[in-house]
């Protein structure tokens, strides 16, 4: 177990240290030059060579490196926006809780109506109630959210106000706890592909442990199919899952990015967006470092808990 | 939507584990995505060698495969559509003036429009044809830069092996976890986009799986007799990769791209949604998706619906054409 928790953290930070370089390195690769994404293309070169006296960017790559590094480590500092005329950390500071919320509740929710969708499956497999549910994953599968998320917009806010089309832009991430129904579009849509593609991957897993000589066992000793089924089989067809959750991560991220536009939720994506527009850059690439070391953080806790409900893990010798 | 691997649980998580030994006394084993011609009938021969039986089998696999049918005719009808449809259909898709002079804007179905105008006084029927040519282009020009880049340096990484491999893996590792928009978005920011640029940028996002499943493929195939014996004769290193190691692992190559097409045209679909997309007077469906989407609420169906069938209808085609490639790549196995 510990071997294992120190040879994934180590990859976690192999993986941190890599973004840091790679958004350094992109800054650095700005066609025309940090200081003129900065300035503007009017900029005369005694400005540029006064801003880049001034931001250090006349200095060996390598102590520009190091200098990016330490201002991030010791003083959180991810760059400053000059179209918010205040430092990346602030612009992302109120942003990042709401969409890790958005992110949170959606996979929460999609577990718990995946795992037992997944189940069902399995115990009515090859009935109707099976193949209605394989389409229906394969339809949610290939709606694009960024469709999904337009047409509840449509049919449920527009069509019927059932649900309001967008989170008040003040509200703060508590809100989707406290006033969830402005938050049920973006959670269902979010959710809806997560839903798809987890019970998808439960009901293979399921029949993959089924298929394994311990069921057998558990069969030929007589147990009930009841214990076989959610004593033995499901405890281990629960532990793919935790990988598969590690595994998509990046991509539900990139997911809460279309549905905080779609529905106008001001969390990192929308930022992200707003700032690419603005040209903004700094904020850009500050959001999608935050962003990465975020997902890299969860997906390190999905392996973790993986480990902890795995006991041939969690009392392994190496 | 975009990383769609862990819904295609074959290729992606299955193909080291899953390992399933040969028929006849010939390599040791091997993994179940892949089709190496002539590595277990004729071990000696490490060149792709097609023999038609297998070919016809194949063949067959797919035809049988009814979704897999309709998927390649809509492809195939939807390239028509896009790219001979303009000429059947001629409309004017480029000077928003000119068309406003004799049609109306976001005018309903019907009157010499069948699926009626958007804001500007386009067609959109033919809007659609213009928008699709973007985007099938786009989606099967950076499927093919991804796969190529992808695969060769997969096929590097696992035949050189030691730190070298280790190196480039942390590379493929450290850009997997960066969610995939993020940093599309960060570099369509930093370099503006055209046509052009947006290929490559996507082909930058998409070639980090058909690296780790070309490595993988060739650190199983780079111990095979027949790559030793080319060895053993004196055959370069550039021989080996690029006339054993990458003609074997095409299987999965191919199946990869297909899938790849479809995951590209959502990326790019993605981004035109969020305004990114291909650049002004060019448009695409993702772009005109959004735009219809601004006047949802007033009700404008038909600047919606039409758009988001063809994107829907088009990766659907193409993951059902992957499924069944798959499928038929596995026929020896199946009927060994």
């Amino acid at each position: 177990m510990t071997g294992f928790l120190i040879r994934r953290i180590g990859q976690a930070l192999v993986v941190v240290i890599g973004v840091i370089l790679i958004t350094f390195l992109m800054a650095k690769l700005i066609p025309g030059g940090e200081a003129k994404a900065v300035l503007g293309p009017k900029a005369t070169p005694v400005t540029v060579a006064r801003f880049n006296v001034q931001n250090g960017l006349n200095l060996p790559i390598w102590d520009q490196f190091w200098r990016y590094v330490e201002g991030l480590f010791a003083h959180l500092n991810l760059g400053y926006s000059f179209k918010y005329n205040q430092g990346v950390r602030q612009v992302i500071g109120e942003r990042l809780p709401k969409t890790l919320t958005l992110v949170g509740v959606s996979v929460f929710i999609s577990l718990i109506i995946a795992i037992p969708l997944g189940i069902l499956q399995v115990v009515r497999r090859n009935k109707p109630i099976d193949y209605a549910l394989t389409t229906s994953s394969f339809f949610f599968y290939a709606m694009p959210d960024f469709l999904l998320g337009t047409l509840l917009i449509i049919w449920f806010a527009f069509d019927l106000h059932w649900f309001p089309v967008s989170p008040p832009t003040d509200a703060s991430a508590w809100a989707i706890f406290t006033d969830p129904r402005a938050f049920v579009l973006p959670v269902v849509t979010l959710a809806a592909t997560s839903v798809a593609s987890f019970s998808r991957y439960m009901r293979s897993s399921m029949m993959d442990a089924l298929a394994q000589d311990f069921v057998r066992t558990a069969r030929a000793k007589g147990a009930s199919s009841r214990r076989v089924l959610y004593g033995h089989a499901l405890r281990n067809a629960l532990i793919p899952i935790l990988t598969l959750l590690g595994l998509s991560l990046p991509a539900i991220v990139s997911g809460a990015l279309i549905v905080e536009n779609v529905f106008n939720y001001p969390g990192m994506g929308l930022l992200t967006v707003q700032s690419a527009f603005n040209d903004d850059i700094p904020v850009v690439l500050g959001t999608t470092l935050v962003i990465t070391v975020a997902t890299v953080i969860g997906s390190l806790m999905a392996d973790i808990l993986y480990a902890v409900a795995d006991p041939r893990i969690r009392l392994g010798s190496d | 939507m975009t990383d769609s691997d862990d819904f295609r649980p074959d290729p992606v998580f299955n193909d080291d584990e899953r390992q399933t030994p040969l028929p006849i006394g010939a390599g040791p084993t091997m993994t179940s995505g892949q089709l190496s011609e002539g590595d277990a009938l004729i071990p000696e021969g490490g060149e792709s060698r097609s023999t038609g039986g297998i070919l016809r089998q194949m063949g067959r696999v797919f035809v049988e495969n009814k979704l897999a049918v309709v998927g390649l005719g809509v492809i195939v009808l939807m390239v028509l559509f896009c790219f001979v449809g303009p000429h059947l259909y001629p409309t004017n898709q480029t000077d928003a003036q000119l068309v406003l002079q004799d049609s109306t804007s976001n005018a309903p179905p019907g009157n010499g429009n069948p699926l009626g105008t958007d804001s500007n006084g386009y067609n959109i029927l033919g809007r659609l044809m213009f928008g699709g040519q973007a985007s099938l282009i786009v989606g099967f020009a950076s499927a093919l830069v991804a796969t190529v880049f992808g695969t060769l340096y997969g096929a590097m990484s696992g035949f050189f092996g030691s730190w070298f491999d280790s190196l480039l893996m942390r590379v493929v590792d450290v850009l997997l976890s960066i969610p995939v928009l993020f940093l599309l978005i960060a570099l369509v920011t930093i370099y503006h986009q055209s046509e052009i640029l947006l290929i490559l940028v996507i082909a930058f996002v998409s070639w980090l799986v058909p690296a780790r499943l070309v490595r993988g493929e060739t650190l199983s195939l780079r111990n095979r007799e027949y790559v030793q014996a080319v060895r053993v004769m004196g055959g370069s290193r550039t021989r080996i990769i690029g006339r054993h190691i990458i003609p074997n692992s095409v299987g999965t190559i191919v199946v990869f791209a297909t899938f790849q097409i479809a995951d590209s045209i959502l990326l790019l679909a993605a981004l035109g949604f969020l305004g990114l997309g291909v650049p002004a007077p060019q448009t695409d469906w993702g772009t005109m998706l959004s735009n219809g989407v601004d006047a949802a609420g007033s009700g404008y169906w038909w600047q919606i619906y039409p758009t988001g069938i063809c994107i829907v209808l088009v990766v659907v085609a193409f993951n059902y054409v992957g499924d069944a490639l798959r499928d038929s790549l596995e026929v020896r196995l199946q009927q060994r």
